[in-house]
């Protein structure tokens, strides 16, 4: 195979120039041992001179038993850049929370180096450990060695996308419920939907323990689980008069910044208005020594946020407002059954289930998945003028 | 262009190895194509999603949604993963002799 060796790439340079880690001189690092690299940054460099991308749109590669876990790419120039002529991804199932012994790492890193590109991408949007370019030859050895050592491929087209979630109980004293449990509970609930495509288009579960949503759930995750608490902020009045003494201005920086402003505080005693509480955390994150969740803890489920590609993103909105951390994973199973029957029966080709809600209507759609429309549905009173009271619910009321 | 040889005979096909002239597709490119996706000798089941395929895509030009393969053929997707290890895209379709799939990863 021809090698072109080091390509000049004076455009990508100026990629390196700026403060922040640069792809490019990841790139170059990984260089030897690696002809990839080379022709990788040749046909970039070759792309920003004449503004013109030279990956072929999809391709369609996967290993047997398996319809999704790789994205297929190839390059429209092959006999320029013989390198990348395949440059296929894998997508890895990553463990939960991305908890790894350094000895994984070394094993995944090792397998790479001899079936691909060495090159990785920890960790991608979706969550998994991401395996960038390799040969279609390459494919089921590299899945063999994957297995043996006790990882699997991820989701990718139209399946259930590797769910992923935050560190929770691992790390966090704010966790709600065991976000890595659940996600680790759901995958495994999910194989088939994981591994073989069935849907219209792809589906994402994303697990954070607490509203400050650290795997950013709501705005990528078609369901999203994040933790909250029903009952009172648990506080403790020496530590907020510490934080005072400190030197933070407790008026300035927690009560003026609470969105509800269902805070006060008279210069010696923090009282909060719990009932008007949005659970935002901003306080807590202001004062973690002298503020906490409450002890009722669980989560609130969401529905239907996407990024803008076939249409304009979406976040997503509350489906269920309070699910107690103990019957979590059960109350998810059996709500996941019920949409994706729904999406399955109504949605249109690459139709995500938030734009499906858009399209029908989130009164329809709650009616079908059998669930009462409830306040905390909407984000302020009365903003929306297209939900109605179904006849039904209005007679029931007398 | 690739050219995919089996049994002395030889097919255009693109970088995954689907037919690129789905015009030439008869039965005898679905056995040729098996080879290539897992599949070991061709039964009625596979016949039946092959040929469904088949009249979708001369019908409406484009690969039916997998829910609705499933439902019209009365099987399973699992039970398809068993007939096409490579599974309906990759496998059946390129069988059935249709472009390959697009659409965005
Ligand atoms: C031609 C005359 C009017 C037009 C075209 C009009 C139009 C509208 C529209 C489009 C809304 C928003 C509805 C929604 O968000 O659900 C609204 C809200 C409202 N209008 Fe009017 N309006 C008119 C006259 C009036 C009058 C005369 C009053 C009071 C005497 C009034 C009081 C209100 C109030 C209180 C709301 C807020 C309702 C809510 O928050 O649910 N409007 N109006
Ligand atoms: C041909 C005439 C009109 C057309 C086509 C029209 C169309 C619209 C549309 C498309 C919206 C946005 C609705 C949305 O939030 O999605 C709107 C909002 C509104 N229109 Fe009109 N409109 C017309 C006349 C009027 C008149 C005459 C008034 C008042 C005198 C009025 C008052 C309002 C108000 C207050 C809103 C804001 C509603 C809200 O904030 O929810 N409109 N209109
Ligand atoms: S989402 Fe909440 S519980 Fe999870 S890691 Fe972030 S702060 Fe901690
Ligand atoms: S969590 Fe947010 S809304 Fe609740 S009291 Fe604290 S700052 Fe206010």
């Amino acid at each position: 195979m021809a090698d072109n060796g080091k390509p000049k790439t004076e455009l990508l340079d100026q990629l390196e120039t700026g403060p922040w880690p640069s792809f490019v001189t990841e790139i170059k690092k990984a260089r030897e041992g690696s002809p990839v690299c080379d022709d990788l940054l040749g046909q970039l460099e070759l792309s920003y001179q004449e503004k013109k991308g030279h990956w072929k749109h999809g391709g369609i590669v996967g290993v047997l038993g398996y319809g999704g876990g790789v994205i297929g790419r190839y390059s429209d120039i092959p006999e320029q850049f013989p390198n990348v002529a395949h440059f296929h991804t894998i997508r890895v199932n990553q463990p939960s929370g991305w908890f790894y012994t350094s000895d994984a790492i070394r094993t995944l890193c090792d397998i790479w180096e001899r079936h691909g590109s060495g090159l990785t991408n920890m960790h991608g949007s979706t969550g998994d450990i991401i395996f960038l370019g390799t040969r279609t030859n390459e494919l089921e050895p590299t899945f063999k060695e994957l297995t043996e050592a006790g990882f699997d491929l991820g989701g990718s087209g139209s399946s259930m996308r590797t769910p992923s979630c935050c560190l929770g109980q691992a790390r966090c004293e704010w966790a709600c419920y065991d976000s890595m449990k659940l996600c680790y509970d759901l995958t495994m609930a999910y194989q088939d939907e994981l591994h073989r495509p069935p849907f219209p288009y792809k589906f994402k579960i994303k697990c954070a323990a607490c509203p400050n949503d650290c795997v950013a759930s709501i705005a990528r995750a078609d369901l999203s689980i994040i933790g909250t608490w029903k009952d009172d902020i648990q506080q403790d009045d020496a530590a907020v008069a510490a934080y005072a003494a400190g030197g933070l201005n407790i008026q300035k920086d927690v009560c003026d910044r609470c969105p509800t402003r269902c805070m006060d505080w008279d210069g010696a005693t923090l009282t909060i208005n719990n009932r008007e509480c949005v659970r935002c955390m901003h306080c807590i994150n202001a004062m973690p020594k002298a503020l906490a969740p409450g002890k009722e803890r669980g989560a609130t489920i969401l529905i239907g946020s996407k990024a803008p590609i076939v249409q304009g993103a979406l976040l997503s909105s509350v489906l269920i407002p309070f699910i107690p951390a103990d019957e979590l994973l059960e109350t998810v199973k059996e709500l996941i059954g019920r949409v994706w029957e729904f999406w399955d029966e109504y949605g249109k080709n690459r139709e995500r289930i938030g734009e499906l809600i858009q399209r029908v209507g989130m009164a329809n759609f709650l009616d079908a998945i059998g669930l009462d429309p409830a306040p905390e549905m909407i984000s302020a009173p009365r903003d929306n003028p297209y939900v109605f009271f179904q006849t039904k619910s209005e007679s029931n009321g007398n | 262009m690739p050219v995919f040889e089996v049994h002395g005979k030889q097919y255009e096909v693109d970088e995954d190895g689907f037919l690129e002239n789905p015009e030439i597709w008869n039965e005898d490119v679905a056995r040729d194509f098996a080879t290539t996706e897992g599949v070991e000798g061709l039964t009625d089941g596979h016949w039946k999603v092959i040929n469904y395929l088949r009249s979708y895509y001369l019908q409406y030009g484009i690969a039916p949604m997998i829910r609705k393969l499933c439902k019209e053929t009365g099987f399973k997707l699992n039970e398809i993963y068993d007939m096409f290890p490579s599974g309906p895209a990759k496998g059946a379709c390129k069988l059935a002799g249709l472009p390959k799939p697009t659409g965005c990863v």
